[in-house]
Protein backbone atom coordinates (compact mmCIF):
# COMPACT_ATOMS: atom_id res chain seq x y z
CA UNK A 1 0.00 0.00 0.00
CA UNK A 2 1.11 3.69 -0.83
CA UNK A 3 0.22 6.81 0.52
CA UNK A 4 1.26 10.63 -0.32
CA UNK A 5 1.52 10.82 3.67
CA UNK A 6 2.03 9.67 6.84
CA UNK A 7 -1.73 11.42 7.40
CA UNK A 8 -2.92 9.87 4.52
CA UNK A 9 -2.32 6.22 5.57
CA UNK A 10 -4.37 6.46 8.49
CA UNK A 11 -6.99 4.06 9.40
CA UNK A 12 -7.71 1.20 7.27
CA UNK A 13 -6.39 -1.35 9.89
CA UNK A 14 -6.27 -4.75 9.79
CA UNK A 15 -9.36 -7.13 11.71
CA UNK A 16 -7.79 -10.62 12.65
CA UNK A 17 -9.24 -13.90 13.63
CA UNK A 18 -8.63 -14.70 17.02
CA UNK A 19 -9.24 -18.79 16.05
CA UNK A 20 -7.36 -20.03 19.60
CA UNK A 21 -9.33 -17.78 21.63
CA UNK A 22 -12.31 -18.06 20.09
CA UNK A 23 -14.69 -20.78 21.78
CA UNK A 24 -16.36 -22.28 18.65
CA UNK A 25 -16.94 -21.96 14.68
CA UNK A 26 -20.04 -20.31 15.51
CA UNK A 27 -19.22 -17.79 18.12
CA UNK A 28 -15.82 -16.27 16.97
CA UNK A 29 -13.92 -13.35 17.90
CA UNK A 30 -12.10 -10.52 15.91
CA UNK A 31 -9.77 -8.01 16.85
CA UNK A 32 -9.29 -4.89 15.05
CA UNK A 33 -5.35 -3.30 15.52
CA UNK A 34 -5.54 0.25 15.84
CA UNK A 35 -2.21 0.18 16.68
CA UNK A 36 -1.54 -0.33 13.36
CA UNK A 37 -1.95 3.46 12.97
CA UNK A 38 0.43 6.29 12.62
CA UNK A 39 1.18 6.43 16.30
CA UNK A 40 0.02 3.40 17.26
CA UNK A 41 -3.23 3.77 18.98
CA UNK A 42 -6.93 4.18 17.66
CA UNK A 43 -7.04 8.18 18.78
CA UNK A 44 -5.26 9.06 15.59
CA UNK A 45 -8.45 8.86 14.31
CA UNK A 46 -10.40 11.36 16.49
CA UNK A 47 -7.21 13.59 16.61
CA UNK A 48 -7.04 14.03 13.25
CA UNK A 49 -10.76 15.04 12.16
CA UNK A 50 -11.33 17.18 15.07
CA UNK A 51 -7.93 18.72 13.46
CA UNK A 52 -9.64 18.91 10.84
CA UNK A 53 -12.49 19.92 12.10
CA UNK A 54 -11.36 22.81 13.80
CA UNK A 55 -9.59 24.16 10.78
CA UNK A 56 -12.72 24.24 8.44
CA UNK A 57 -14.54 25.90 11.20
CA UNK A 58 -11.60 28.30 11.66
CA UNK A 59 -10.90 27.79 14.92
CA UNK A 60 -7.24 26.67 14.18
CA UNK A 61 -5.12 29.37 11.99
CA UNK A 62 -1.46 28.25 12.09
CA UNK A 63 0.89 29.36 15.04
CA UNK A 64 -2.60 28.50 17.80
CA UNK A 65 -1.66 26.41 20.58
CA UNK A 66 -3.89 23.68 20.64
CA UNK A 67 -4.89 22.58 24.63
CA UNK A 68 -6.09 19.03 25.39
CA UNK A 69 -6.79 16.91 28.93
CA UNK A 70 -5.65 13.40 27.65
CA UNK A 71 -4.45 10.46 29.63
CA UNK A 72 -2.14 9.82 26.81
CA UNK A 73 -3.02 8.94 23.68
CA UNK A 74 -4.95 11.27 22.08
CA UNK A 75 -2.24 13.95 23.73
CA UNK A 76 0.17 11.86 21.45
CA UNK A 77 -1.76 11.49 18.29
CA UNK A 78 -2.59 15.27 18.11
CA UNK A 79 1.27 16.46 19.14
CA UNK A 80 1.81 14.26 16.09
CA UNK A 81 -0.97 16.11 14.01
CA UNK A 82 0.15 19.32 15.30
CA UNK A 83 3.27 18.95 14.72
CA UNK A 84 2.62 18.70 10.88
CA UNK A 85 0.16 21.44 10.84
CA UNK A 86 2.56 23.91 12.72
CA UNK A 87 0.85 24.05 15.75
CA UNK A 88 1.97 24.27 19.17
CA UNK A 89 0.53 21.55 21.71
CA UNK A 90 -0.09 21.34 25.32
CA UNK A 91 -1.49 18.39 27.65
CA UNK A 92 -2.89 18.32 30.50
CA UNK A 93 -2.14 14.96 31.86
CA UNK A 94 -2.41 13.10 35.47
CA UNK A 95 0.82 12.81 36.89
CA UNK A 96 -0.42 8.78 37.01
CA UNK A 97 0.04 7.71 33.85
CA UNK A 98 3.30 6.14 31.83
CA UNK A 99 6.71 7.55 31.63
CA UNK A 100 6.30 6.19 27.81
CA UNK A 101 3.65 8.08 27.34
CA UNK A 102 5.64 10.86 28.40
CA UNK A 103 8.36 10.92 26.33
CA UNK A 104 5.90 10.01 23.34
CA UNK A 105 4.40 13.12 24.08
CA UNK A 106 7.87 15.42 24.86
CA UNK A 107 8.93 13.62 21.39
CA UNK A 108 6.55 15.02 19.28
CA UNK A 109 7.19 18.89 20.98
CA UNK A 110 4.27 18.74 23.38
CA UNK A 111 4.29 20.64 26.69
CA UNK A 112 2.51 18.33 29.42
CA UNK A 113 1.45 20.46 32.49
CA UNK A 114 0.90 17.47 35.26
CA UNK A 115 -2.65 17.02 37.25
CA UNK A 116 -2.50 15.59 40.11
CA UNK A 117 -3.03 11.55 40.26
CA UNK A 118 -5.56 11.75 42.93
CA UNK A 119 -9.19 12.23 40.90
CA UNK A 120 -7.41 11.00 37.93
CA UNK A 121 -8.86 12.31 34.14
CA UNK A 122 -11.36 14.15 35.86
CA UNK A 123 -8.74 16.45 37.63
CA UNK A 124 -6.94 16.96 34.02
CA UNK A 125 -10.89 17.88 32.52
CA UNK A 126 -10.83 20.94 35.31
CA UNK A 127 -7.29 21.90 35.42
CA UNK A 128 -7.52 22.00 31.45
CA UNK A 129 -10.68 24.29 31.24
CA UNK A 130 -8.82 26.36 34.10
CA UNK A 131 -5.87 27.08 31.65
CA UNK A 132 -8.47 27.37 28.89
CA UNK A 133 -10.33 30.28 30.44
CA UNK A 134 -7.15 31.83 31.66
CA UNK A 135 -5.40 31.81 27.68
CA UNK A 136 -8.80 32.46 25.67
CA UNK A 137 -6.25 32.42 22.68
CA UNK A 138 -5.57 28.48 23.28
CA UNK A 139 -7.81 26.17 21.44
CA UNK A 140 -8.86 23.11 23.30
CA UNK A 141 -10.69 20.54 21.05
CA UNK A 142 -12.33 18.89 24.13
CA UNK A 143 -12.66 15.04 22.84
CA UNK A 144 -15.25 14.13 25.57
CA UNK A 145 -17.44 16.81 24.25
CA UNK A 146 -16.24 17.02 20.05
CA UNK A 147 -18.79 15.18 18.08
CA UNK A 148 -16.04 15.07 15.48
CA UNK A 149 -14.49 12.08 17.94
CA UNK A 150 -17.64 10.02 17.37
CA UNK A 151 -17.87 11.38 13.60
CA UNK A 152 -14.45 9.88 13.09
CA UNK A 153 -15.39 6.16 14.27
CA UNK A 154 -18.77 6.83 12.20
CA UNK A 155 -16.97 7.62 9.33
CA UNK A 156 -14.44 5.36 9.48
CA UNK A 157 -14.27 2.55 11.85
CA UNK A 158 -17.59 1.52 11.45
CA UNK A 159 -18.22 1.08 7.81
CA UNK A 160 -14.11 -1.03 7.84
CA UNK A 161 -15.53 -3.40 10.13
CA UNK A 162 -18.39 -4.12 8.58
CA UNK A 163 -16.87 -4.31 4.86
CA UNK A 164 -14.30 -6.80 6.42
CA UNK A 165 -17.37 -8.58 8.60
CA UNK A 166 -20.79 -8.03 6.95
CA UNK A 167 -21.96 -10.84 9.66
CA UNK A 168 -20.50 -9.03 12.58
CA UNK A 169 -23.04 -9.47 15.44
CA UNK A 170 -21.21 -7.58 18.86
CA UNK A 171 -18.81 -4.64 18.73
CA UNK A 172 -16.71 -4.25 21.79
CA UNK A 173 -14.68 -1.63 22.96
CA UNK A 174 -12.87 0.41 25.90
CA UNK A 175 -15.47 3.47 27.61
CA UNK A 176 -13.11 6.28 27.99
CA UNK A 177 -14.08 9.45 26.10
CA UNK A 178 -17.21 7.05 24.75
CA UNK A 179 -16.15 8.39 21.23
CA UNK A 180 -15.18 5.07 19.46
CA UNK A 181 -19.11 3.25 21.19
CA UNK A 182 -21.17 6.27 20.04
CA UNK A 183 -19.46 6.26 16.42
CA UNK A 184 -18.99 2.95 15.49
CA UNK A 185 -22.35 1.82 17.75
CA UNK A 186 -24.28 4.62 15.30
CA UNK A 187 -23.08 3.25 12.73
CA UNK A 188 -23.45 -0.33 12.94
CA UNK A 189 -27.38 0.07 14.19
CA UNK A 190 -28.41 1.74 11.31
CA UNK A 191 -26.34 -0.95 9.41
CA UNK A 192 -27.64 -4.17 10.91
CA UNK A 193 -30.19 -5.23 12.61
CA UNK A 194 -29.80 -5.96 16.91
CA UNK A 195 -26.15 -5.68 16.90
CA UNK A 196 -25.12 -5.27 20.03
CA UNK A 197 -22.92 -2.68 21.27
CA UNK A 198 -20.92 -3.15 24.28
CA UNK A 199 -18.53 -0.62 26.72
CA UNK A 200 -16.20 -2.36 28.76
CA UNK A 201 -14.87 0.43 31.23
CA UNK A 202 -11.34 0.05 32.94
CA UNK A 203 -12.10 -0.15 36.68
CA UNK A 204 -8.74 1.45 38.52
CA UNK A 205 -7.21 1.62 42.31
CA UNK A 206 -9.01 3.47 44.70
CA UNK A 207 -6.76 6.68 44.46
CA UNK A 208 -8.18 7.43 40.93
CA UNK A 209 -11.63 7.82 42.30
CA UNK A 210 -10.53 10.50 44.92
CA UNK A 211 -13.10 12.59 44.28
CA UNK A 212 -14.41 14.89 47.15
CA UNK A 213 -17.99 14.64 46.50
CA UNK A 214 -19.97 11.86 44.80
CA UNK A 215 -21.88 14.70 43.10
CA UNK A 216 -18.77 16.04 41.10
CA UNK A 217 -18.22 12.74 39.10
CA UNK A 218 -17.91 13.17 34.98
CA UNK A 219 -19.59 12.07 32.08
CA UNK A 220 -18.81 12.42 28.70
CA UNK A 221 -20.89 14.72 27.15
CA UNK A 222 -20.65 13.06 23.88
CA UNK A 223 -21.94 9.92 25.94
CA UNK A 224 -25.37 8.57 25.03
CA UNK A 225 -26.27 5.33 26.90
CA UNK A 226 -28.95 4.13 24.16
CA UNK A 227 -26.32 3.59 21.63
CA UNK A 228 -25.35 0.84 23.98
CA UNK A 229 -26.55 -2.78 24.86
CA UNK A 230 -24.58 -3.06 27.70
CA UNK A 231 -21.58 -2.14 30.08
CA UNK A 232 -19.06 -3.98 32.14
CA UNK A 233 -16.62 -2.99 34.50
CA UNK A 234 -13.30 -4.37 34.20
CA UNK A 235 -10.74 -4.25 36.96
CA UNK A 236 -7.11 -4.51 36.56
CA UNK A 237 -6.99 -8.61 36.98
CA UNK A 238 -9.11 -9.68 34.01
CA UNK A 239 -7.75 -6.68 32.03
CA UNK A 240 -4.39 -8.17 32.77
CA UNK A 241 -5.05 -11.71 32.56
CA UNK A 242 -7.00 -11.12 29.13
CA UNK A 243 -3.63 -8.94 27.98
CA UNK A 244 -1.62 -12.06 28.56
CA UNK A 245 -3.89 -14.25 27.03
CA UNK A 246 -4.32 -12.51 24.17
CA UNK A 247 -0.10 -12.18 23.58
CA UNK A 248 0.17 -16.12 24.66
CA UNK A 249 -2.65 -17.50 22.38
CA UNK A 250 -2.69 -15.81 19.71
CA UNK A 251 0.35 -13.49 19.59
CA UNK A 252 -0.72 -10.14 19.84
CA UNK A 253 0.96 -7.37 21.77
CA UNK A 254 -2.01 -5.19 23.59
CA UNK A 255 -1.93 -2.25 26.14
CA UNK A 256 -3.75 -3.30 29.25
CA UNK A 257 -7.35 -1.30 28.11
CA UNK A 258 -7.43 -3.75 25.05
CA UNK A 259 -7.26 -6.87 27.95
CA UNK A 260 -10.35 -5.09 29.36
CA UNK A 261 -12.28 -5.28 25.93
CA UNK A 262 -11.68 -8.55 25.66
CA UNK A 263 -12.57 -9.58 28.81
CA UNK A 264 -15.77 -8.23 27.90
CA UNK A 265 -15.96 -10.23 24.40
CA UNK A 266 -15.07 -12.72 26.00
CA UNK A 267 -18.18 -12.53 28.24
CA UNK A 268 -20.29 -12.16 25.42
CA UNK A 269 -19.06 -15.05 23.68
CA UNK A 270 -20.18 -17.46 26.41
CA UNK A 271 -23.34 -15.60 26.22
CA UNK A 272 -23.41 -16.75 22.51
CA UNK A 273 -22.62 -20.32 23.36
CA UNK A 274 -24.54 -20.89 26.66
CA UNK A 275 -27.53 -19.44 24.43
CA UNK A 276 -26.90 -21.61 20.94
CA UNK A 277 -26.15 -18.58 19.01
CA UNK A 278 -23.87 -17.89 16.20
CA UNK A 279 -21.55 -14.77 17.09
CA UNK A 280 -19.11 -12.22 15.21
CA UNK A 281 -17.80 -10.29 17.65
CA UNK A 282 -15.11 -7.78 17.18
CA UNK A 283 -13.47 -5.94 20.21
CA UNK A 284 -10.74 -2.93 19.48
CA UNK A 285 -7.08 -3.44 20.05
CA UNK A 286 -6.71 0.50 21.44
CA UNK A 287 -2.90 0.25 21.53
CA UNK A 288 -0.21 -1.84 21.44
CA UNK A 289 1.64 -2.81 24.71
CA UNK A 290 4.82 -0.88 24.14
CA UNK A 291 3.76 2.27 25.87
CA UNK A 292 2.86 0.10 29.82
CA UNK A 293 6.17 -1.87 29.54
CA UNK A 294 7.55 -0.07 32.52
CA UNK A 295 4.24 -0.74 34.60
CA UNK A 296 5.47 -4.32 34.85
CA UNK A 297 2.31 -5.17 33.09
CA UNK A 298 3.71 -8.42 31.02
CA UNK A 299 6.23 -9.77 33.60
CA UNK A 300 6.61 -11.77 36.89
CA UNK A 301 2.91 -12.95 38.32
CA UNK A 302 -0.47 -11.63 37.95
CA UNK A 303 -0.58 -11.03 41.39
CA UNK A 304 3.08 -8.36 41.31
CA UNK A 305 1.59 -6.94 37.97
CA UNK A 306 -1.71 -6.25 39.41
CA UNK A 307 0.01 -4.50 42.17
CA UNK A 308 2.61 -2.28 40.64
CA UNK A 309 -0.64 -1.03 38.20
CA UNK A 310 -2.43 0.42 41.42
CA UNK A 311 -3.33 3.38 41.45
CA UNK A 312 -2.09 3.89 37.76
CA UNK A 313 -4.20 5.13 34.59
CA UNK A 314 -3.74 2.04 32.52
CA UNK A 315 -6.33 2.64 29.62
CA UNK B 1 -24.99 -16.33 52.55
CA UNK B 2 -25.76 -12.64 51.63
CA UNK B 3 -24.74 -9.69 48.89
CA UNK B 4 -21.30 -8.01 48.98
CA UNK B 5 -21.33 -4.44 48.47
CA UNK B 6 -17.89 -2.23 47.60
CA UNK B 7 -17.99 0.51 48.83
CA UNK B 8 -16.03 3.70 47.21
CA UNK B 9 -14.18 5.84 49.22
CA UNK B 10 -15.82 9.00 49.27
CA UNK B 11 -18.98 6.94 51.03
CA UNK B 12 -16.72 5.28 53.69
CA UNK B 13 -17.41 7.67 56.16
CA UNK B 14 -20.75 5.83 56.16
CA UNK B 15 -19.59 2.59 56.65
CA UNK B 16 -16.62 3.31 59.33
CA UNK B 17 -14.21 3.10 56.95
CA UNK B 18 -15.35 -0.74 55.64
CA UNK B 19 -14.42 -0.91 52.61
CA UNK B 20 -17.55 -3.75 51.93
CA UNK B 21 -20.49 -4.50 53.70
CA UNK B 22 -23.13 -7.15 53.32
CA UNK B 23 -26.40 -7.03 53.07
CA UNK B 24 -29.88 -8.44 51.53
CA UNK B 25 -33.11 -7.84 49.56
CA UNK B 26 -34.26 -8.96 46.25
CA UNK B 27 -33.71 -6.08 44.22
CA UNK B 28 -31.46 -3.34 44.00
CA UNK B 29 -33.52 -0.80 45.88
CA UNK B 30 -34.51 -3.27 48.88
CA UNK B 31 -31.02 -3.52 49.22
CA UNK B 32 -29.98 -0.54 49.72
CA UNK B 33 -32.73 0.10 51.84
CA UNK B 34 -31.59 -2.47 53.57
CA UNK B 35 -28.05 -1.07 54.54
CA UNK B 36 -29.30 2.17 55.21
CA UNK B 37 -30.52 0.69 58.76
CA UNK B 38 -26.99 0.08 59.56
CA UNK B 39 -25.58 2.77 57.87
CA UNK B 40 -27.91 5.55 57.29
CA UNK B 41 -27.80 8.37 54.85
CA UNK B 42 -26.15 5.90 52.27
CA UNK B 43 -29.22 5.37 50.63
CA UNK B 44 -29.97 8.98 49.99
CA UNK B 45 -25.98 8.98 48.33
CA UNK B 46 -26.63 6.68 46.16
CA UNK B 47 -30.62 7.12 44.96
CA UNK B 48 -32.68 10.67 44.28
CA UNK B 49 -36.13 10.56 43.35
CA UNK B 50 -35.53 10.21 39.91
CA UNK B 51 -33.68 6.76 40.24
CA UNK B 52 -29.68 6.48 40.51
CA UNK B 53 -28.23 9.60 40.90
CA UNK B 54 -26.55 10.96 38.04
CA UNK B 55 -22.73 10.73 38.83
CA UNK B 56 -22.95 6.96 40.96
CA UNK B 57 -22.22 3.81 38.74
CA UNK B 58 -23.41 0.54 40.33
CA UNK B 59 -22.60 -2.53 39.13
CA UNK B 60 -24.20 -5.59 39.43
CA UNK B 61 -21.14 -8.41 38.83
CA UNK B 62 -19.69 -6.00 36.78
CA UNK B 63 -22.75 -5.27 34.72
CA UNK B 64 -24.06 -1.48 35.18
CA UNK B 65 -27.29 -1.77 36.48
CA UNK B 66 -28.72 0.74 34.13
CA UNK B 67 -28.50 -1.62 31.27
CA UNK B 68 -30.10 -4.13 33.27
CA UNK B 69 -33.43 -3.44 35.75
CA UNK B 70 -31.73 -0.06 37.33
CA UNK B 71 -32.84 -0.19 41.38
CA UNK B 72 -35.74 -2.77 40.15
CA UNK B 73 -32.71 -5.30 39.16
CA UNK B 74 -33.15 -8.75 40.75
CA UNK B 75 -30.26 -9.67 43.42
CA UNK B 76 -29.66 -12.87 45.19
CA UNK B 77 -27.34 -14.30 47.71
CA UNK B 78 -23.79 -14.48 46.39
CA UNK B 79 -24.05 -11.41 43.73
CA UNK B 80 -21.58 -8.85 43.98
CA UNK B 81 -22.37 -5.29 43.91
CA UNK B 82 -19.59 -2.49 43.28
CA UNK B 83 -20.44 1.26 43.42
CA UNK B 84 -18.27 3.61 42.08
CA UNK B 85 -18.41 7.36 41.08
CA UNK B 86 -18.83 8.36 37.33
CA UNK B 87 -15.04 9.18 36.01
CA UNK B 88 -13.42 10.61 33.12
CA UNK B 89 -11.59 8.06 30.39
CA UNK B 90 -9.55 8.74 27.47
Amino acid sequence: MRFDSLLDSLGGTPLVGLPRLSPSEDVRLWAKLEDRNPTGSVKDRPAFYMIEKAEKDGLLTPGCTILEPTSGNTGISLAMVAKLRGYRMVCVMPENTSAERRQLLEMWGARIISSPAAGGSNEAVRVAKGLAAENPDWVMLYQYGNEANALAHYETTGPEILADLPSVTHFVAGLGTTGTLMGVGRYLREQVPDVKIVAAEPRYGELVYGLRNIDEGFIPELYDDSVLTTRFSVGSRDALRRTRELLEQEGIFAGISTGGALHAAIGMAAKAVKAGERADIVFVVADGGWKYLSTGAYGGTLEEAEAHLEGQLWA
Amino acid sequence: MAIEVRIPTILRNLTDGAKAVEGKGGTLDELFADLDTRHPGLRARLVDDKGLRKFVNVYLNDEDVRFLGGLETAVSDGDGVTILPAVAGG
